[in-house]
This record gives C-alpha cells, sequence and structure tokens, in this order.
C-alpha cells in the first residue's frame, strides 16, 4: 500500500471488483495483486465487507398497512388495471 | 402487474419493505420512513403508465421514492453532506522488515457467506447511518439493494462515474468501521 501501484489499486479497487474496470487496467491490477501480500489482504476485507453489506437487514418492518391505507393502494392498484385492460 | 389480488398483495409486500428500509436508512425516521413507503406506492401505481421498460421497474420504483423521501427529509438526522477523502481510509503500517505489516484487523475469521450476527447487524447499521447522505444513498442503492452502476446513476440523476467514485469511498468508509470493531 505504499508504491504507486499499491496506490492505484487502493483508489480503484471498488471498480476492480465489481469488474468495471477497462480490460488492460484490469489485468494490470491481476497481475500486481498477484504478487503483493497487503493488498491481497486489503482486498480480502473489503470483498468481505461489501458481503456484509449485501447481506444488511435493517431488522425493523414496517407496520401493517391499516385499513384506509391498504383500500387507498387497492383503489390506485384497479384504476391502473382497468387503463392496461382498455 | 396486471394480475388479482395476490398479486397485488406480494408487489406491495415486496416493495413496501425494500422502500421502508431505504427510506428509514435516508431520513432517519421511521414515521417518515412509513409516509414515503405509502406516498411512493401511491404514485407507482398512478404513474405507471411513464415506466417505459418493465424489467427496469426497481430502479424506477427506487427513483421515485428517493424524490419522495427528499421532499420529506428536511435536514438529515444522520452525518452532515461533507466529501469523503480517499486519504482517510488508507491503512497504516505496523512493524519493520519482514514482519511490516497493514494495521488492519484479521478479516479471515469472517466466513465469505454466512447470516450476519446482531453485533455485526448493528455495527454495519451504524457504519451506514454514519455516512454522509450522498455516500449513503449509494451503497444503499449498490450494495445493500444490489442495483447497477446504471441503475443507480439514473435515480440519483448523476452519472456513473459519480456512483462509483461515492460507492467506492462509502464501501472503505464502511470497510474501516467493521475493521475497528473487529480489532476491539
Amino acid at each position: 500500500m505504499t508504491n504507486n501501484e499499491c496506490k492505484d489499486v487502493f483508489a480503484r479497487l471498488s471498480e476492480y471488483l465489481d469488474q468495471e474496470l477497462p480490460d488492460d487496467v484490469c489485468r494490470q491490477f491481476d497481475a500486481h495483486i498477484g504478487s503483493c501480500s497487503p493488498c491481497v489482504e486489503f482486498v480480502e476485507s473489503l470483498k468481505k465487507s461489501i458481503a456484509l453489506s449485501r447481506q444488511f437487514q435493517l431488522g425493523q418492518q414496517p407496520r401493517p398497512l391499516q385499513e384506509g391505507e391498504r383500500e387507498q393502494l387497492l383503489e390506485a392498484y384497479q384504476r391502473l388495471r382497468q387503463s392496461l385492460q382498455r | 402487474m396486471t394480475g388479482d389480488a395476490t398479486a397485488f398483495d406480494e408487489f406491495v409486500e415486496t416493495f413496501r419493505t425494500r422502500i421502508f428500509q431505504y427510506s428509514y436508512l435516508m431520513c432517519g425516521q421511521r414515521e417518515d420512513a412509513e409516509e414515503v413507503s405509502q406516498e411512493t406506492l401511491m404514485k407507482v401505481f398512478e404513474h405507471f403508465d411513464q415506466l417505459r421498460e418493465p424489467e427496469r421497474i426497481r430502479p424506477w420504483v427506487f427513483r421515485i421514492a428517493r424524490n419522495v423521501c427528499s421532499m420529506k427529509r428536511r435536514r438529515s438526522v444522520f452525518a452532515p453532506t461533507a466529501e469523503l477523502s480517499l486519504d482517510e481510509f488508507r491503512p497504516n503500517w505496523k512493524g519493520d522488515g519482514e514482519d511490516r505489516r497493514l494495521e488492519i484487523a484479521d478479516w479471515s475469521s469472517l466466513p465469505d457467506e454466512q447470516a450476519i450476527s446482531g453485533e455485526m447487524s448493528r455495527i454495519l447499521r451504524q457504519a451506514i447511518e454514519d455516512l454522509p447522505d450522498i455516500y449513503r444513498t449509494v451503497i444503499l442503492l449498490r450494495d445493500v439493494e444490489e442495483l447497477s452502476t446504471d441503475e443507480s446513476a439514473e435515480i440519483l440523476g448523476v452519472t456513473t462515474d459519480v456512483v462509483k467514485t461515492r460507492l467506492h469511498r462509502a464501501r472503505l468508509a464502511v470497510r474501516q468501521k467493521v475493521d475497528e470493531a473487529l480489532r476491539k
């Protein structure tokens, strides 16, 4: 994480993990990471952190729909269905 | 969405939960999140004819939710809007010579795929809430909702490059918070 290649990887690591880098840059990163253990360690930590975010759940659900709210939505939905059938 | 009451209930149930989570974490208030969910679903049914590509319904719904949320949220209850710098998240080194290594937690103990614990969930939530708005919304759309870069850019009305830049900084900020927790 001290030389310029490490800094380049650090700056664009999300694009690398998301496969959004141009092919030539991706190949350069592959080559560097393959020979740089600090970068491997950091890449793995970011990958796991992203995986945690993907599993994140708020743990709180919205309260059940009130009768008036459900009616309001259902009426809008039925109007939509009627307009689609015309 | 041209089905019966079951299709209606499934659609409402699915999207209401997702919109609620997004808007709760953006607005910071349960009551606001409840209102955003209801108003968004009403707009979805009322303006469904404006959806040009039915396969892109998720980004379309989230774009509406984001707009409703913006109207609701006068000021964030979470972190103020600020720019995050890459340098804030660059790890330090420890040791010398061959023992020199990054000063980060041992992430190898965390499995790739496993239900996250209540404690980790709390740490993650705090890390996400601590992000300034412009970063929080991106990580919620890209990583939590797993929308694409293009879809997120469309929802937020910014370029894909802006989404990529903000996402990376948001991820680094969250990684750093989790790292600090793992080292305790």
